[in-house]
């Protein structure tokens, strides 16, 4: 992982990978992101114990929907006594991001059977995305086998799903005493900086940051949270046209 | 539509847009333009996330350098930038915050 490491010994050359390790390396690539999703995953829980969301159907909400911000929308929305039409609209424009990771990740995972494509798919979330495409991109990597990278994908997706599980049940638990000096939502935020900030490696996708950052602003008025979807779309655009106008010129 | 109907409903459209592609695959293909743009979908999603977490508060525009999150936020923005690192970003970006907190 560490580009400074020395070259490993010749003896590696010969590691063949196994499904099994490749899920631990994905477990083990998803740990960092952790840091993030536990405080994230109590302040949910808490907050939608405030927000009047029975506490059975706070915690079932972290398996059926699987979604960070989505989950954290919800609460605010419940908590604004918004029509579950409205709710569903909101969870669908929030998450459509996810059409774009699974659209990246169609190709590699097209070999597989249904179910492993059910589970996988169920599974992907932002975290799991940015830890499974940094290792598939990196074709020098001679661990990166084709063949087991599914299972590398279910490390990622299967360890973030389990302590999810358990941060919003422990949100939940605790409820309101969690102070709200403590700002831990922040811990949220955070880790989407952490997420992005690494792909800002040209004027392309800076571009897109600055313009999804000051549409999103600018936008954040627009109802039923638009903003994301309006911002998210002016970003991408403005990342391509930067890129066109690059190549051309 | 009560609440458990509604929570159904949107995991269930939540799945559909994830499993949309991988579903599909060989079957559908997705456009040239639209493999280019997924450069940019995670930039650009979750920026539209962070900046207005940073820059609004109450639902008013904290455009004053003294915002404890906009501060924290570009804090945490350079951490992220200068070492790459998941733990370290977080880790500054909510003490940087308790410290502004407390300082003001």
């Amino acid at each position: 992982m560490n580009p400074a490491d020395p070259a490993p010994p010749a003896v590696s050359a010969a590691v063949s990978s196994t499904s099994r390790g490749e899920f631990l390396a994905g477990l083990a690539a998803v740990g960092p992101l952790l840091l993030g999703a536990i405080p994230f995953g109590l302040i949910y829980g808490a907050l939608a114990v405030q927000a009047g969301i029975p506490p059975l159907l706070a915690i079932a909400i972290s398996s059926i929907v699987f979604a960070g911000s989505a989950q954290f929308m919800i609460t605010k929305l419940v908590a604004a006594v918004t029509p579950g039409s409205l709710i569903v609209l909101s969870v669908f424009i929030i998450n459509l991001r996810h059409a774009l990771y699974s659209a990246a990740l169609a190709e590699k995972l097209a070999h597989l059977p249904v179910r492993w494509k059910v589970v996988l798919a169920y599974l992907l979330t932002d975290e799991a995305y940015a830890a499974a495409i940094r290792r598939f991109g990196d074709d020098e990597n001679p661990r990166n086998d084709p063949a087991l990278r599914h299972w590398y994908l279910l490390g990622t997706g299967f360890g973030l799903w389990f302590i999810w599980q358990l941060s919003c049940i422990a949100g939940v638990v605790l409820g309101g005493r969690i102070p709200d000096a403590w700002s831990l939502d922040f811990a949220g935020t955070l880790t989407f900086i952490a997420i992005v900030v690494p792909l800002l490696k040209d004027r392309a996708s800076v571009t897109a940051m600055l313009v999804a950052g000051v549409v999103a602003v600018l936008a954040w008025g627009l109802p039923h949270k638009l903003f994301i979807v309006v911002a998210a779309l002016a970003g991408m655009a403005a990342g391509v046209l930067m890129d066109r106008q690059r190549s051309s010129a | 539509m009560n609440l458990w109907q509604t929570m159904l409903l949107a995991g269930l459209a939540t799945f559909l847009i994830r499993y949309s592609f991988i579903g599909a695959a060989g079957r559908i293909d997705a456009p040239a333009w639209f493999r280019h743009m997924l450069r940019f979908v995670p930039i650009a999603a979750l920026t539209a996330l962070i900046w207005p977490d940073l820059l609004i508060e109450a639902g008013r525009l904290q455009l004053w350098p003294l915002n404890p999150r906009l501060i924290a936020g570009l804090i945490a923005g350079v951490v992220a930038w200068r070492t790459q690192n998941i733990f370290l970003t977080i880790g500054v970006g909510m003490l940087a915050l308790w410290g502004i907190q407390w300082l003001l």
